[in-house]
């Protein structure tokens, strides 16, 4: 069930560690079992069928879900802390990021208030009643929006942006408490296939120079094999392969649970 | 009490359990299909008491002293009422099915103000006494206890009028369109279903049966203008027990209900270990228990699910940014005038009295506004936090003894706990169930404080609360109220500058962000519960400001300060001033309590008056009036 794991190519230090990992929901085992790692300052990406129990990992990660059994280290090895049990802003606090498969952000708000809310957040000022929000860590969101490509829509509001747009901003909320782990639920869905290289190359850079970790979940195959240092294939719930982008692809069972295309690209 | 007696009242429960379960089935089917919460239901329900009695009167000399004569009249009733309904789809509903739930519910309201006043012009204010059933009369005995032989009969008509339900709904192919409607609506309009047809016929069939409620309930009830909110709210409570949108739910609620109030009856006053408790007087809060303890416990509601989540976004959020509201310098030249007008007003002494409301529910609506647009909870409840406060700074004043000025230091603080004990259960919940529990829990308030007379002075009230002697003395050449007038003027200008500037800070935008996306808020580390609890307890502290300043103005307090209809009145004063502006609910305010103020001086029909305008608001200004305002200022703004 482990799968032909290449554990020797990850030379890097652990930042979450997922063992034994469970969840089903009725009578349906939609997790059973799954290991893996993600290192420290790596894109991985986890892939599968529909129904392959992506998702549900994402969320027990996440905090959304409860998991039945197993358990999810966030940290190297030395002193992690244990994530199962604890509330998705817990699991914010420890440095957890996530964007949605539906881009949620604030509708009401502007674009750098949405931006502002999480610093804000992540400064625990959020129970501050006096001084007007619109001034504080101003500097800061501006410099993330410029990061994300976003500086001159700042003051629009963000229900009049494109999608691809409001994928960026929920990019820049993403960052705002500088995660050691983002986790990006399908982050290219719904957008065109230009844009989902622009989004795709703009996390990789902005990962890459903050030292952020990333795992994420896609169904288009050429964002995987262009952006993924390692890829963990799902499928009934439980790891049928994982590793390098190039062994993945030429792995039978890969092409197996997918099957009807032969090929994956 | 003997077993008979308590097992008459318990059948006299099943009794009432059916009419009540009748217009809840109503007015669950119109949710589940329109996802419209009809406040007019009530009124449905009352008409349909009213046309029974002209219906019965017309066929008594035709059919002279037969039954057929009252199930005839019963039937016609039902039609007419069903009718009607059809009627208030197309001319109205069919209009507002895209605009928010607020707004849906702003003119269903309008329209039960429109009807109460139909009703009054049409039959008059008098008691109107039903009829006898021919062969129904008299009473069967059950052990030895009579029992009503008309009631008997009612327990007999609701099941009956539910299996005729269940077969409709589950063999017919009108039935099993309602039910994907009630499951998916959108889903049911892609698969090419003429929604519009399936609409107007379900809220005939909906308000039919709270037609058929009220011709039931004739002979027990005298016709009369005050049934159409206790209906409502009833009603309202057994859908949310049962489950929005479940019939065997509505049906399991309202016997519970009925159930649990003839047991309160039965059981009388208990003594226990010295303590005696009487438990009839239970009966005023029991169904808004029962809701509480199965809301906390069970969310969606007995036999309720979590619905659909719409695919799309309907309505876009509006953007309350500081760029829409006026700048400071109109508000403060309005605070200028205001400061000086018990001079200017001086020869019309009344103008500073009716600012004084004005005030008053300003704030009111305020409070309101702040857990309602930004916090995205519509508490249906908040009049128990005005009359908290009200009653706090009383018996502050007058068990006390202490002055005035502590009692309106203290009396807010009452608004504060209950706000502190309501909140943390009500954040909890959202949408419909958050709306009924706040209702529930200001009818518990209402009750406590109706029926704790040592405290309180029950229905009476108390009076004698009068300011301090410096605020009630003359100020020369100004109206009489004047020194009181700037009291509350002050104070009033200072807490609503407060909650703007709290919703402008951090808190303000953690607010709306629980508002605007729950899940995104949660995983960037906001605690929405905590934030909204406490919100409720700001809303509810100023709000109980708001409920002092409106005693020491009048002198005295009565129950009716914490009554269904006070929080109404709050949310049309919210909703008429639109909830997009901050300025919306001053202006709101000022509106209603001015409208209600001189068309209720001037005009027998002012309810009808005041539903008249709420509905062309609704329907051509559905921005409310600040909307108004700044659709003027900015042409250019879609």
């Amino acid at each position: 069930m482990t799968g032909q794991a290449t554990h020797s190519t990850l030379s890097r230090t652990v930042l979450l560690s997922v063992r034994g990992l469970a969840k089903s929901f009725g009578g349906v085992q939609a997790v059973r079992g799954v290991d893996f790692e993600v290192g420290a300052g790596e894109l991985l990406a986890l892939i599968g069928p529909n129904g392959a129990g992506k998702s549900t990992c994402f969320n027990m990660i996440n905090g959304q879900i409860r998991p039945d059994q197993g358990s999810i280290r966030l940290g190297n090895p030395d002193h992690s802390k244990e994530l199962v049990g604890l509330t998705p802003r817990k699991v914010w606090r420890l440095g957890v990021g996530r964007t949605f498969q539906i881009a949620a952000v604030f509708g009401s708000m502007s674009v750098i208030e949405n931006v502002q809310m999480a610093l804000l957040s992540h400064a625990r000022e959020l129970h501050e009643f006096w001084r007007p929000a619109r001034a504080q860590h101003r500097a800061q969101a501006l410099e993330l929006l410029d990061a994300v490509g976003l500086a001159d829509q700042a003051t629009l509001p963000v229900a009049t942006l494109a999608y691809g747009q409001v994928k960026a901003v929920e990019l820049a909320v993403a960052l705002a408490n500088q995660p050691r782990l983002l986790l990006m639920d399908e982050p290219t869905a719904g957008m065109a296939p230009a844009e989902r290289v622009a989004l795709m190359a703009l996390t990789r850079r902005l990962v890459t120079e903050r030292g952020t970790s990333v795992l994420f979940t896609e169904h288009s195959m050429d964002v995987v094999f262009a952006f993924a240092d390692r890829v963990v294939v799902l499928a009934r719930g439980e790891v049928i392969a994982q590793g390098s982008v190039t062994a993945v692809r030429q792995d039978p069972r890969v092409r197996e649970a997918y099957f009807g295309s032969g090929r994956l690209t | 009490m003997t077993l008979a007696s308590l097992l008459v009242q318990l059948l006299g429960g099943l009794a009432g359990a059916s009419t009540l379960f009748l217009t809840s089935a109503g007015l669950s089917l119109i949710f589940g299909v329109t996802r419209v919460v009809n406040f007019a239901h009530g009124s449905l329900f009352m008409v349909g008491v009213y046309t029974a009695w002209t219906a019965g009167q017309w066929l008594r000399p035709i059919l002279p002293g037969s039954a057929g004569g009252f199930w005839l009249a019963v039937l016609l009733s039902t039609v007419v009422v069903a009718a009607l309904g059809a009627l208030l789809e197309v001319l109205i509903l069919r209009r507002i099915y895209r605009a928010p739930e607020l707004f849906q519910l702003l003119a269903t309201f309008a329209v039960a103000l429109v009807l109460r006043d139909g009703c009054l012009w049409l039959w008059g204010p008098e008691d109107l006494l039903g009829p006898r059933v021919p062969g129904l009369t008299g009473a069967i005995p059950v052990l030895g206890m009579p029992f009503p032989r008309y009631d008997a009969a009612l327990i007999a008509i609701g099941p009956l009028v539910l299996g005729l339900l269940h077969l409709v709904l589950t063999r017919t192919r009108f039935g099993i369109l309602v039910r994907a409607a009630t499951q998916d609506r959108e889903m049911v309009s892609a698969l090419g279903v003429a929604e519009s047809r399936l609409f107007t016929s379900v809220f005939a069939i909906g308000a039919g049966l709270a037609g058929l409620a009220g011709a039931l309930q004739l002979p027990r009830e005298p016709a009369n203008l005050g049934l159409d909110l206790p209906a409502i709210s009833d009603a309202f409570v057994v859908v949310v027990v049962g489950g929005l949108g479940s019939l065997p739910g509505a049906f399991l609620a309202a016997l519970l209900i009925s159930l649990v109030k003839a047991a309160c009856i039965a059981l009388g006053t208990v003594e226990l270990g010295g303590f005696s408790f009487a438990f009839p007087r239970l009966t005023l809060v029991a169904e808004f228990l029962v809701m509480a303890i199965v809301l906390v416990m069970r969310p969606y509601g007995l036999m309720g699910r979590a619905a659909a989540a719409p695919r799309s976004l309907a309505t876009t959020l509006p953007a309350e940014n500081a760029a829409g509201a006026p700048g400071r310098w109109p508000w403060g030249l309005l605070v200028v005038g205001l400061i000086l007008l018990p001079w200017l007003a001086a020869g019309s002494p009344y103008t500073t009295v009716v600012l004084v409301d004005v005030f008053c529910f300003s704030l009111f609506a305020m409070s309101l506004f702040f857990i309602m647009g930004p916090g995205g909870m519509h508490s249906f409840g908040h009049a128990a936090y005005f009359g908290l406060g009200a009653y706090g700074a009383a018996i502050v004043l007058k068990a006390s003894g202490w002055p005035m000025l502590w009692a309106l230091l203290l009396g807010p603080l009452g608004g504060f706990a209950g706000a502190l004990i309501f909140g943390w259960f009500s954040v909890r919940l959202s949408g419909v169930y958050l709306a009924m529990l706040t209702l529930a829990f200001s009818q518990i308030v209402w009750s406590i404080i109706y029926q704790w007379d040592d405290l309180t002075g029950g229905s009476n009230g108390l009076t004698g609360l009068w300011p301090a002697p410096w605020l009630s003395a003359q100020v020369p050449g100004a109206t009489a109220n004047a020194a009181y007038y700037l009291l509350t003027l002050i104070c009033v200008a200072i807490a609503v500058l407060v909650l703007r500037r709290v919703l402008d800070a951090p808190f303000g935008l953690a607010l709306r962000a629980g508002r605007d996306s729950p899940q995104r808020a949660e995983s960037i580390g906001i605690n929405v519960h905590a934030v909204q609890w406490a919100a409720f307890c700001v809303a509810g502290t100023a709000a109980g400001l708001a409920g002092v300043l409106y005693a020491f103005s009048k002198g005295s307090i009565s129950p009716d300060l914490v009554h269904v209809g006070r929080s109404i009145d709050g949310l049309v004063m919210v909703l008429l001033g639109g909830v997009e502006a901050l300025a919306g609910p001053l202006i709101g305010a000022a509106a209603f309590t001015l409208l209600q103020d001189t068309a209720g001086r001037s005009f027998d029909y002012w309810r009808a008056a005041t539903g008249v305008v709420m509905l062309l608001i609704v329907l051509v200004f559905p921005q409310g009036l600040a909307g108004l305002f700044r659709m003027r200022r900015r042409p250019s703004t879609t």
